[in-house]
């Protein structure tokens, strides 16, 4: 009973490592190279939560001040991840604008078509 | 429940061989992290992330797949090595997160750094409510200044990287400015 | 009459009051949820669906890419000034305390400044990346 209670103590962390794994296979296991970057963005996405899911206190309130409420949520992780989040959408674009280049140097966005090309010249 | 939404998704994502509809589910995953931050209390960061994830970072990714003209990719070789890296490296973290306190008590040594101090010196210092705002552009000020500067770095790269006409792989259509 | 005329009458219909959420965003942020890289990609928004559905050259001729090229570093250089204020009236780097006789006062004064910085880059950001991508694939 204890493993069990303990499980769903946890059940959010491990909900998490499981998003964060998913993305984690997409990245090294696919070759095209748009999948590969929204495999990075489900990592981030999963590391946003990692971090947000401990400052939750269960019967507090968002952390806006407020005369009625005395529990707050713990406010750092928000401001963390808020720059998280944008810098993230900043990588995203820019290697969007690489893959672009890539596909026109090359005609391509497979890794394994670009390889073998490289490998003749 | 929304978690576990989340993972079907996510699963989803992972086996959808075309690319339009890996976008589209990308959208709804944003969607649904958007909620799950709701219900986090992390009211701000649900915000941006629905704002960002699910509105800009969308329209780029469409933006690409229409400059890239890809449609799907083929059927992948089957890949046992990457899945038993992903699996172990999975169950390694699992056992990890056990060490971190249940989810959701008030006494989790987060709680008493720092944050308490902010939460109760925030209006008094800065006439400011919202205590994520007073953090981010006041407390932490330079991180921010340093995320501005991220913000414009990424715009200038990408304005370099895409400028002017489309070029054939020998340069025959040259630059329109 | 076009296959798209509902698109077109509901999002003239939608932008101004996509603009005014943005405005309302930017400036509640002190309040409740909000703040300047929220307002930011609303904005952006607002005019990127102005784009897709009336085309680049309507879009452009409302906000020019000189102007977005202008704009982008421009909130750079309102953050970095506010703290370029403080250091110049001997108090430390970003220390918004200078910016009003009672300290508290000037720190709100400082945290508006910054997140209005703030909105006019991220803003003018997205709104050149979606040109950067739309130009190069015309």
């Amino acid at each position: 009973m204890g493993a069990v209670q303990n499980f769903f103590d946890h059940y959010n962390y491990i909900a998490t490592i499981v998003l964060m794994v998913a993305g984690l296979y997409i990245v090294i296991a696919r070759g095209n190279m748009i999948k590969k970057l929204i495999g990075l963005m489900l990592f981030q996405t999963s590391v946003y939560l990692l971090y947000i899911a401990p400052g939750k206190i269960i019967g507090g309130t968002p952390p806006v001040l407020d005369p009625n409420f005395t529990v707050y949520s713990n406010p750092l992780p928000h401001v963390l991840i808020l720059t998280a989040i944008v810098v993230g959408v900043a990588t995203i674009a820019l290697g969007l604008a690489i893959v672009s280049r890539i596909h026109e140097a090359y005609g391509t966005i497979e890794e394994d078509e670009i390889f073998a090309r490289e490998e003749q010249e | 429940m929304l978690l576990t939404l989340l993972v079907i998704v996510t699963i989803a994502i992972v086996r959808m061989r075309s690319l339009f509809g890996v976008i589209a589910l990308s959208g709804v995953y944003s969607f649904l992290m958007a909620s799950v931050l709701m219900v986090y209390d992390a009211v701000d960061v649900a915000m941006t992330e629905a704002a960002v994830g699910a509105g800009v970072s969308t329209v780029l990714l469409l933006a690409a797949l229409h400059l890239t003209k890809a449609r799907e990719y083929p059927q992948p070789r089957p890949a046992a090595i990457p899945l038993l890296v992903a699996v172990v490296v999975g169950i390694a973290l699992i056992w990890a997160t056990y060490d971190l306190p249940a989810f959701g008590i008030a006494d989790a040594p987060i709680h008493k750094h720092v944050a308490p101090h902010y939460l109760q010196n925030a209006l008094q210092e800065t006439l400011v409510g919202n205590v994520v705002s007073a953090v981010l552009a006041d407390y932490r000020g330079f991180d921010t200044f340093g995320e501005v500067i991220v913000v414009f770095t990424a715009g200038i790269g990408v304005m370099l990287l895409l400028k002017g006409r489309r070029q054939g792989r020998d340069g025959r259509e040259g630059d329109a400015r | 009459m076009r296959l798209d005329v509902v698109l077109r009458v509901g999002v003239k219909l939608i932008i101004p009051f996509m603009l005014l959420f943005g405005l309302y965003v930017q400036l509640h942020g002190d309040y409740g949820p909000g703040g300047g890289f929220q307002a930011g990609v609303i904005v952006a928004g607002a005019l990127i669906v102005y784009a897709l559905i009336f085309g680049l050259d309507e879009a452009q001729r409302v906000v020019p890419r000189r102007l977005v090229e202008f704009l982008v570093p421009l909130g750079v250089l309102i953050y970095a000034g506010t703290g370029a204020f403080a250091l110049l009236n001997g108090h430390n780097f970003l220390d918004y305390s200078v910016l009003a006789a009672h300290a508290p006062a000037g720190r709100e004064r400082g945290i508006l400044l910054v997140e209005a910085g703030v909105l006019v880059t991220v803003s003018s950001t997205m709104i050149a990346l979606f040109y950067a991508f739309s130009e190069r694939g015309r």
